[in-house]
């Protein structure tokens, strides 16, 4: 049985409650909003871990990523042979095309990718959104600190491995 | 006696410019928080307090077109038409004990109705005049929905000067007894939606209904021209809102009333415009038919029977 009108009334309650609870609207330009820790807003380069694998800019699903390298030869004192080493030259993302899939950063073998949390790098111009090595990099100083190990979670492989190595032995 | 009537009717103005922006500010901000946003913000810097004058000075900027199919003198006529009314109604409409109203009216609330009748001139005068089909559409809708809840307004209205025993607004609410909450409640209840549908506020927004006719009778209007209907609508609700306040709900009516009751009476007017948007918030457009069926079917038998009731009470009290 329901009673005649009770669904306007509901209604009625509906907008009352949301009156008197207080707005989680943000006022974004003026107060900076919080984001999670691990938000992703851009790419950030370590330039000395980069080893020119091509791995990121392969796995790119839109090939935002360039990379340009050549090879440097290293003689090494004392070494028989001189050894060989890759050398950056470019590194750029174009974060026009970018769609913070964050595979390039799961792929890279030598952690020379990171996400950081900072998002106000909006252009006037598109091509502006063609990021260099060095202003990737300038994006490092605000990558924040790896998360710490949770508690309930698996323990790490290092700490597997050590403990097997101790009933090992 | 000059000045007194200068100074009368300059503070009705007054009260004509600047009710209906503070209800229109309440509207911005309560609607908005009914919708868990936070509405105008920037415009004079606290909360958006400017964000209507803002408004009006976009308006004014604005070009003033008129169709070229259009009737002109009657085109740029009609949003005088509609405001106009209403500037009236305020003159007479009690604001305190005593003498604090704009023009003693013995015969007010007839004043009153008629004048408010007026309105559906100025509606059909845009519609007709705008050589637009959405115009036209939104102009006839108004016509059949201001012609058919004419009635239960006037009814409603009836109930409570016949309890009264006279049609002076100020004598109305002098007569006011707080018992008379319940036994005029139906016929409050009927002024007040009818009211609403007078106004063409939603739910009855039929004639404006912006998802299906654009903006109805309002659709080739621009700049100030358009900004003359909007604040219509907003003077509307104030006139709705302490008409309903001074005949149902007692006026100045209320403790320490010789000193504060105009406070009362804008606390009562500004309550009855608070349920006004939150109904607009909360409830959706009726369609054309229902309109017509709550009018037709239950709206007029209702007033029929308050006034049914009115007479029977006042008979057996005298």
């Amino acid at each position: 049985m329901s009673i005649p009108g009770a669904g306007l009334g509901k209604g009625l309650a509906v907008t009352l409650k949301t009156l008197v609870s207080p707005s989680t609207t943000q006022q974004y330009p003026d107060v900076a909003p919080e984001l999670p820790p691990r938000s992703r807003g851009v790419i950030a380069l370590r330039e000395e871990n980069c080893t020119v694998c091509m791995l990121c800019s392969r796995e790119c699903p839109d090939w935002c990523i360039y990379i340009d390298s050549h090879k440097e030869e290293v003689v090494v004192p004392g070494a028989a042979r001189p050894r060989q080493r890759n050398v950056l030259d470019r590194f750029d993302i174009d974060f026009s095309l970018c769609m913070y899939c964050g595979i390039c950063i799961e792929v890279c073998p030598f952690d020379a990718l990171y996400w950081s949390p900072e998002f106000e790098y909006a252009e006037y111009d598109i091509r502006d959104l063609m990021h260099d090595k060095d202003r990737l990099g300038e994006w490092m100083a605000t990558v924040p600190p790896p998360p710490p190990h949770d508690p309930l979670g698996e323990p790490s492989k290092e700490e597997t491995a050590v403990a097997k190595r101790a009933s090992a032995s | 006696m000059t000045w007194d009537l200068i100074l009368r009717v300059g503070l009705v103005a007054v009260a004509f410019l600047t009710l209906p922006l503070l209800v229109g500010q309440t509207e911005h901000k309560v609607m908005a928080h009914m919708q868990a946003r936070l509405g105008p913000m920037y415009a004079g810097a606290f909360h958006g307090w400017a964000q209507l004058i803002a408004d009006g000075v976009k308006f004014a900027q604005k070009e003033d077109v008129t169709p070229r199919a259009a009737d002109g003198p009657v085109f740029r006529l009609a949003p005088a038409v509609a405001l106009l009314p209403y500037l009236l109604v305020l003159l007479v409409i009690p604001l305190g004990p005593g003498d604090l109203v704009g023009e003693q009216l013995d015969v007010g609330l007839f004043f009153v109705l008629a004048v408010v009748g007026v309105g559906v001139i100025a509606v059909l005068m845009a519609a007709w005049a705008s050589a637009n089909k959405y115009s036209l559409l939104g102009g006839l809708r108004a016509a059949a929905q201001l012609l058919g809840y004419e009635l239960p307004f006037v009814l409603s209205a009836a109930s409570v000067a016949m309890a009264a025993g006279t049609l002076s607004l100020p004598g109305i609410v002098a007569a006011w007894e707080p018992w008379w909450l319940l036994w005029q409640l139906p016929a409050t209840v009927v002024f007040f939606v009818s009211g609403l549908a007078e106004i063409r506020r939603p739910p009855f927004d039929m004639p404006i209904a912006d998802s299906e006719l654009v903006f109805g009778y309002m659709t080739e209007y621009t700049g100030l021209r358009f900004a003359f209907f909007l604040l219509a609508e907003y003077v509307g609700i104030v006139v709705i809102s302490a008409l309903t306040a001074a005949l149902f709900l007692g006026g100045w009516h209320g403790p320490w009333a010789d000193s504060v009751g105009w406070l009362w009476m804008l606390l009562k007017t500004g309550a009855v415009a608070f349920v006004v948007i939150w109904l607009r918030v909360s409830w959706p457009r009726l369609r054309e038919d229902q309109l017509q069926r709550l009018c037709w079917l239950v709206l007029v038998p209702l007033a029929l029977a308050q006034l049914v009731l009115t007479a029977g009470v006042r008979v057996a009290l005298s």
